[in-house]
């Protein structure tokens, strides 16, 4: 167990959390040159529903491939942050969206207004989950961005990697303008 | 005294197998009969025909013929077979199966094999009843007859296999009865030389338990019975509705031409092998150097 | 090939194609669909078939009927699917045909839990069919090694002439990891057999070997396979001097091999106290405890079974006979473990299992080493 870090992210079902989970793996992995273990979880339905993503990014081979407590926790919705953030570590970075979630359990949490953020910068708020991305690296830094910005361009569908990497860019400059904040 | 061996003894395991399981009178034999004389006429190799079998009275042909032979579970002998036609698209596949085998626990299989219209030959031997485990009723025992299982009598309607076989899209479909044996005979080798999925349903009886629950008499009387109560095709056409209702119709009920599935899916590894970028066509020789290699191939040690 | 981040279930696709695998038939079913839908755009381009049957009965019967045709075949569902199976694996174990069952385990009984992991079927790859038979089942714990284990699935069926059956749980399979094929290079893929007799002479179930090879259909052979109890040559017999070697010979055939057949690792056993017996995932969470265990300074090994049936009594008990307690962590109510406590007695054995759809966390098993 080198440097263990583990995200989840969580929300609903159709949102593309766990196609982030998987672009965050993509990144470490692929990037990073990391060891990087993405597990998933989701109900039976095709959309909607809960839905959930877990990476687990280590410079050691990961053994348990789940999160046991979460060094990041992303929820885009209330039913997630509520269900979730018990399981964050005590110093973990906690980020929600408040588009849908009102009701934060603790100070702690960034609240950002992530689905607007993604409807302002494409216009399409699908892409909600690749600021959300952007959000979590830049405040964690556990991915680099430019391997962030390769698994994006590389997973995004054809011709949306305009968008999908402006997404990015926008929850990147939110992350700095959280941390000047701070 | 030398006998003389008629043609039909090249085709069977004539040395170990016999006498057969079949009862003394049984229609099971004549429908064997027709299947090799059909081939026969064909000129295919024995090499290059298999026979898959389900379970139950004429589940136990395949162990009677010198082909490639697999009596499998009951109901599923459609289903082993198109694994091994597309396997072996070149190999004629006959399928030989009951009434129960084919349209109770084996219906499913049935209508979707029809459906993909799969080169494959199904031959359903049909003696309205569950002959083997003692008489119980199947889905094609008449409404009012008795069986082990109907004391009081059958309530079901049956099935038509022929009528079924056409409605799930089958391109081929005939029917005759063991009366008519080389009626028979004529129809499965039409139905072979079908590409798609042919289907023959052989009128047949059962005079051990459906004859002797419903008193139909000796298997003389039932294959007059047979002979009584089938119309041809055209004959069947000058007939009343009315008069039809009860008849065995005889003849081609069917007979299209329709994409078969191995060919169709010969075109897939075609477009799959194009899309790729691949310009050896991996599929055809592959099967030619496993045919030709097969006395050359190297013999593993023994494990 | 690169490194890649790889879905357990594309791995297991890999791994087919890998050994040889040139036929699919299966039916769509949670959490397995991944292999179907991938060999239906894989197969076809290496010259393979791929067709999605009317159910799983039908599925693996094609996939029998393929085998008998001469092409490497296998199947994939999870559990729901995998009892539809019992009663075609049966014949394949009867009738010694060639192939492989992958079966993605998911919550069960009944449709369960159809996206959550389960080891419920532990028992039913077992003894899911009637009758006495042998069986092979391999259980993946990694990516990686599910690409391994198919290949050797694959390995052992054409080896033993059994149905071999991959038991992967919804975790591995849907899991990505990193993954590079080019590290398992130098794999052996075994060949079906071939004989070196003439038609005339050949017996499919030859009693004087272990394994008889069997000859594809349309070879000019000409034989006879049925799932009725058969004698030499394949055909349907009562007698008893014909049925007795055969059950010797399919018995023997595996047992008189389990040293190659039965593969798993131990770590750190020799002087262990507690040793932790676990397989598929929950190896994972065993992994984990066992380090934060070493920390605390208790003596605890671990064993990782790769192969859980058959299971080999002798060697488990000789491994384990140093310590004073085994844990086993399983994703059911205790399926392996009756197996391990029939060997070990039921007062060394201590249970830990789950059984609401997630993987048993390391905690849980911490808790059971630090009570044994």
């Amino acid at each position: 167990m080198g440097e263990r870090f583990e995200i989840r992210l969580a929300g609903s079902g159709g949102q593309g959390l766990i196609l982030a989970g998987l672009i965050l793996a993509e990144a470490a992995v692929l990037y990073d040159g990391k060891n990087a273990c993405q597990t998933q979880s989701y109900g039976p339905e095709a959309r909607g529903g809960a839905s959930k993503a877990e990476v687990v990014i280590d410079t050691d081979e990961i053994d348990y491939p789940k999160v046991i407590a979460a060094d990041a926790l992303l929820t885009m919705s209330q039913e997630a942050c509520d269900k979730y953030y018990h399981d964050l570590k005590r110093d973990g970075l906690f980020i929600v969206d408040s588009v849908h979630v009102r009701r934060v359990p603790t100070s702690r949490a960034h609240r950002v207004p992530i689905t607007q953020i993604a409807e302002d910068t494409t216009g399409r708020r699908i892409t909600a989950n690749i600021v959300g991305l952007g959000i979590l690296a830049g405040l964690s830094g556990i991915v680099s961005r430019e391997a962030l910005e390769r698994a994006v361009a590389a997973r995004a569908p054809r011709g949306t990697q305009e968008i999908n990497l402006q997404a990015l860019a926008a929850g990147f400059e939110a992350a700095e303008k959280l941390q000047a904040e701070r | 005294m030398k006998r003389e061996e008629p043609e039909i003894y090249e085709y069977l395991r004539h040395k170990k197998k016999f006498p057969g399981v079949w009862c003394a009178g049984c229609g099971i034999g004549i429908v064997l009969g027709s299947i090799i004389r059909a081939i026969d006429h064909l000129h295919i190799s024995k090499d290059d025909v298999a026979m898959i079998s389900g379970i139950g009275c004429s589940g136990r042909m395949s162990v009677y013929v010198d082909f490639n032979t697999m009596h499998t579970t009951h109901g599923r002998a459609l289903a082993f077979a198109t694994g091994l036609k597309m396997a072996r698209p070149g190999m004629h596949v006959l399928v030989v199966m009951g009434d129960g085998d084919a349209l109770a626990i084996g219906g499913n299989h049935f209508i979707h094999a029809a459906r993909r219209n799969i080169d494959l030959t199904a031959i359903v031997i049909n003696n309205n009843i569950y002959g083997m485990t003692g008489g119980q009723y199947s889905p094609t025992t008449p409404q009012g007859a008795l069986a082990t299982t109907a004391p009081f009598r059958n309530i079901e309607r049956p099935f038509s296999t022929c009528d079924l076989a056409m409605a799930a899209g089958a391109s081929y479909v005939a029917r005759s009865t063991v009366y008519h044996a080389r009626e028979l005979e004529r129809l499965i080798e039409r139905g072979m030389r079908k590409a798609g999925f042919a289907v023959i349903e052989a009128m047949s009886y059962c005079h051990t338990t459906f004859g002797k629950l419903n008193r139909t008499g000796s298997p003389v009387d039932m294959m007059r019975s047979l002979q009584e109560n089938s119309v041809s095709l055209a004959a069947a056409a000058k007939l009343e509705d009315a008069e039809k209702k009860n008849k065995i119709i005889r003849g081609v009920l069917a007979d299209h031409d329709l994409p078969e599935y191995t060919a169709e899916y010969a075109k897939i590894i075609e477009d799959a092998q194009a899309a790729a970028g691949s310009n050896v066509a991996a599929a055809q020789p592959e099967r030619d150097a496993r045919l030709a290699s097969a006395q050359k191939r190297r013999v593993r040690e023994e494990v | 090939m690169t490194v890649t981040l790889m879905q357990g279930n594309a791995a297991c696709v890999e791994g087919a194609l890998r050994a040889g695998c040139r036929f699919f038939g299966g039916y769509p079913i949670t959490p397995s669909s991944e292999i179907a839908e991938l060999l239906s755009r894989r197969l076809p381009v290496v010259g393979g078939r791929f067709i999605q049957m009317e159910d799983e009965i039908a599925s693996l019967a094609a996939v029998i009927g393929a085998s008998v045709g001469g092409l490497k075949a296998m199947t994939a569902t999870s559990g729901p699917g995998f009892s539809l199976m019992q009663e075609n694996l049966g014949y394949a174990a009867a009738a010694e045909i060639p192939c492989v069952i992958v079966d993605v385990q998911r919550g069960g009984p009944s449709t369960g839990l159809p996206t959550a992991p389960s080891q419920g079927d532990v028992m039913q790859a077992r003894w899911g069919t009637h009758g006495d038979h042998p069986i092979i089942a391999l259980c993946p714990t990694s990516v990686a090694e599910t690409y391994t284990l198919t290949i050797e699935a694959f390995n052992l069926s054409e080896d033993y002439r059994t149905p071999v059956i991959l038991l992967m749980d919804e975790v591995i399979g849907h899991m990505r990891e990193a993954f590079d094929p080019d590290r398992y290079g130098d794999i052996e893929v075994v060949d079906r057999m071939t004989t070196d007799v003439p038609p005339e002479w050949y017996f499919p179930y030859d009693e004087t070997r272990a394994v008889p090879p069997l000859v594809s259909f349309g070879e000019g052979f000409r034989y006879h396979i049925t799932g009725l109890l058969h004698d030499q040559a394949g055909f349907p017999t009562y007698r008893q001097d014909e049925i007795e070697p055969w059950w010797q010979r399919v018995f023997a055939k595996i047992n008189d091999n389990l040293d190659r057949i039965f593969m798993y690792d131990e770590d750190g056993i020799e002087d262990a106290r507690t040793i932790v017996i676990a397989y598929g995932s929950t190896a994972r969470s065993a992994v984990h405890a066992v380090q934060l265990a070493r920390r605390r300074r208790y003596k605890v090994g671990l064993i990782t079974l790769k192969t859980i049936w058959p299971f080999h009594e002798a060697l488990i008990e000789e491994l384990a006979a140093g310590a004073h307690r085994v844990i086993v962590p399983e994703m059911n109510l205790g399926q392996l473990a009756l197996e391990i406590e029939r060997v070990l007695g039921r007062a060394k054995v201590r249970r830990v299992n789950r059984v609401d759809g997630e993987l048993i966390a390391p905690r849980q098993i911490l808790e059971a080493i630090e009570v044994a």
